[in-house]
């Protein structure tokens, strides 16, 4: 039972990007990824995700065992797979409730109906707990909203549809401290044997909030080291350069 | 079940969908109906036959037919809707599914009325079936019936239309008569080659505020023509919130000829939401005729198969400080067809003068085609107008964002095109015919993915 990524190569037309990324993230833990701007970190997410502007030439990628490479992009996502985006979409005219709820709805299967009282009970007690105001709720999805906005509104997402496996791509890009600290609150409050993380960064501080149990340095396409929470204060002291003696 | 027919192209000559039969048609009105009709309005209804004989019928070269052509409303082999049965009635009555609270609510089934319900109006506010009208309320008919010509390219329809106009609603609203609930009107046609002409009259008083919601449906699919015509006063200071939902069946045509009248501080929102037939046109004019007076004109659009839907508009801005905004947005699907034609005048005189207009296509599939021709007219000074069209395939960012959530691709694609036009819905400003709206919309995609 895992997230298993192995030797994974992938590129756009005219380059490759990933090039032998290897990752295991078993349920209960929480792994950081640090490196610099144009290491790949971007490009993982998304090919995890399946977007089609990356073409996966050789690896494997399996949740919990089933081939996730096979699977359409909304298939991973009801697999147990979820991305917290860097830059989340504005969808004109589609509100948040109903945005989630299709969500919910997607995992039903064919001819159930999603209970909608208990949605909406469910939906409220969560944007409490991230402090989101009641009017997130008829918005559109995204339009409109502020950075920390928008970021809260991905882990909202995550609370509401309790993936396996959640990647949080630069979430704490743009945020203020209060801001990082709700967005934290919100997946601290959601970790548990069950469930596993991939925390992609390109700072420590967001892993003074979530506290990772594995911190490993991305490079070039791959991990080229990997430790203990320490490892994100050595980075952070150094800077990347130590990446490349390493 | 739509019916198959090439694309419509300016110099093609075969009409979208033919009629079965091409016997000749005989239109000739029987004009002994109108004994007890007023005088004035028996001479209005010849002449109008009169000009429907003499005028041609609009010709390729016709700038308002541009992309489009009249033979898609062909006449040939269609006859008036006739009489129905009681099974067909009973029918008509049990699918007239609209609002939960309106303030009236009238049925007609080919041009005939069928069920009424008047028992939420209030405030000294009317609604009658036209030929009720005409007897009890000859006045206010000659002083506004078909007033304002039709200049956007039906005027032969208009003119048929007037000589065998015998059904729709007269709304009118005194002084001050604020109605909050809707007057629902439900037009219904049956038989094959059916030719009705529903109508629409709304004259609000000063400072009065009423709802419309006009359904144009067919019991069967099968090829039937409507030929409305729908007009619109405003009086000073006064609101007019108005929907023409076009629900025909697949195989149906209809033209919707409509004018609006907006007189000072007055406000009228006029919503197009085509949903049905394998053509549909509309042809919308709104004179701003009074300072400060304001139109809405919305348009929505969701064409699968091969459905054509042709819009022509007119903003006529004749006094100063007048506004209009116009909001048009197609979905396209498959191998459809949208024409939008837009001019916005402004006359002499008219400054201060603000003007909008927007065009937006969503094409769903490579073989679907927009066409937008929006146009300005300026002879006014200080004044602030824009225009604009845009036409795009869905956004693949943000079908990536709903899919990675685990919507599957034809729900996300369903759920941003019901996004795309919902602004435009939205801007009727009320709940309960918004909700029933977005239904009949999720109900077409409904129909489509079945």
């Amino acid at each position: 039972m895992s997230l298993l990524i192995q030797d994974l190569h992938a590129c756009i037309p005219d380059r490759e990007i990933l090039k032998g990324f290897s990752l295991e993230v078993k349920p209960g833990e929480v792994h950081a990824i640090m490196g610099p701007n144009g290491s790949g970190k971007s490009t993982l997410s998304k090919v995890l995700c399946g977007h089609e502007d990356y073409e996966v030439t050789s690896g494997s990628v399996t949740l919990d065992g089933e081939d996730l490479l096979a699977m359409d992009v909304d298939a991973r996502s009801r697999a147990g797979l979820f991305l917290a985006f860097q830059y989340p979409f504005e969808i004109p005219g589609v509100s948040n409730a109903n945005f989630i709820r299709a969500a919910l709805q997607a995992r039903l299967p064919k001819g159930e109906e999603l209970d909608a009282v208990g949605y909406y009970k469910q939906l409220y007690r969560r944007m409490d707990e991230l402090e989101m105001s009641r009017s997130f709720t008829a918005r559109s999805v995204n339009e409109g909203f502020s950075g920390g906005e928008k970021k809260r509104n991905e882990i909202l997402q995550l609370m509401m549809l309790e993936p396996k496996y959640s990647i949080l791509d630069e979430t704490d890009s743009g945020l203020d401290i209060d801001a990082l600290k709700v967005v934290s609150q919100g997946v601290n409050a959601m970790r548990s044997p069950e469930r596993g993380f991939l925390v992609i960064t390109h700072y420590q501080r967001l892993l003074d909030y979530i506290k990772p149990d594995i911190v490993h340095v991305m490079v070039e396409g791959r991990l080229i080291r990997s430790g203990g929470p320490e490892l994100a204060l050595e980075l952070e002291a150094k800077g990347y350069e130590l990446t490349h003696a390493a | 079940m739509s019916v198959a027919a090439p694309i419509a192209e300016p110099e093609m000559e075969k009409p979208l969908s033919p009629p079965l039969s091409s016997a000749p048609t005989d239109l000739t009105p029987d004009f002994s109906k109108l004994e007890d009709a007023p005088e004035w309005f028996q001479s209005r209804a010849r002449a109008a036959w009169e000009e429907f004989q003499s005028l041609p019928m609009p010709g390729l070269r016709d700038e308002h037919w541009r992309y489009s052509q009249s033979k898609n409303l062909s006449l040939d082999g269609l006859h008036l809707a006739g009489e129905t049965t009681e099974a067909e009635k009973q029918a008509a009555i049990e699918g007239s599914k609209g609002l939960t609270h309106v303030a009236a609510r009238l049925i007609f089934l080919n041009d005939r009325l069928i069920h009424s319900q008047t028992d939420g109006l209030e405030q000294g506010v009317v609604v009658l079936p036209f030929a009720e009208a005409l007897r009890s309320h000859g006045d206010v008919l000659q002083q506004y019936l078909m007033k304002r010509k039709a200049d956007l390219g039906s005027e032969k329809f208009a003119a048929l239309h007037l000589a065998h106009v015998q059904a729709g609603a007269v709304v009118l609203a005194p002084k001050n008569a604020v109605l909050k609930a809707p007057i629902e009107i439900f037009h219904w046609v049956s038989g094959v080659n059916s030719l009705v002409f529903p109508h629409t009259l709304i004259v609000a008083g000063d400072h009065a505020q009423v709802t419309v919601l006009d359904h144009h449906a067919s019991l069967r699919d099968e090829v039937a023509q409507s030929v409305a015509v729908a007009d619109f006063v405003a009086g000073n200071g006064s609101h007019i919130t108005y929907v023409n939902s076009q629900e025909l069946a697949d195989s149906a045509r209809a033209l919707h000829i409509s004018s609006t009248t907006v007189a000072r501080d007055a406000q009228v929102k006029a919503l197009q939401l085509q949903l049905g037939a394998s053509f549909a046109r509309s042809e919308s004019v709104s004179d701003l005729a009074g300072e400060g007076s304001r139109s809405d004109m919305l348009g929505v659009s969701l064409p699968f198969s091969s459905q054509v839907v042709d819009m022509r508009t007119l903003q006529n801005h004749l006094a100063p400080h007048t506004y209009s905004d116009l909001l048009y947005k197609n979905a396209l699907y498959d191998k459809t067809r949208t024409i939008f034609s837009g001019l916005i005048n402004v006359a002499d005189g008219a400054h201060y003068t603000d003007a909008y207009q927007k065009c937006r296509n969503l094409l769903n599939s490579a073989d679907s085609e927009a066409v937008s021709m929006p146009g300005l007219e300026i002879n006014a000074d200080q004044v602030k107008c824009s225009h604009g069209a845009t036409s795009a395939p869905i956004s693949a960012d943000e079908l990536f964002y709903l899919k990675a959530r685990g919507i599957p691709d034809q729900e996300s694609r369903q759920l941003i095109a019901i996004g795309f036009v919902e602004d435009v819905i939205s801007r009727l400003g009320h709940e309960e015919l918004i909700e029933s709206l977005d239904r009949r919309i999720e109900e077409k995609f409904a129909r489509q993915a079945a």
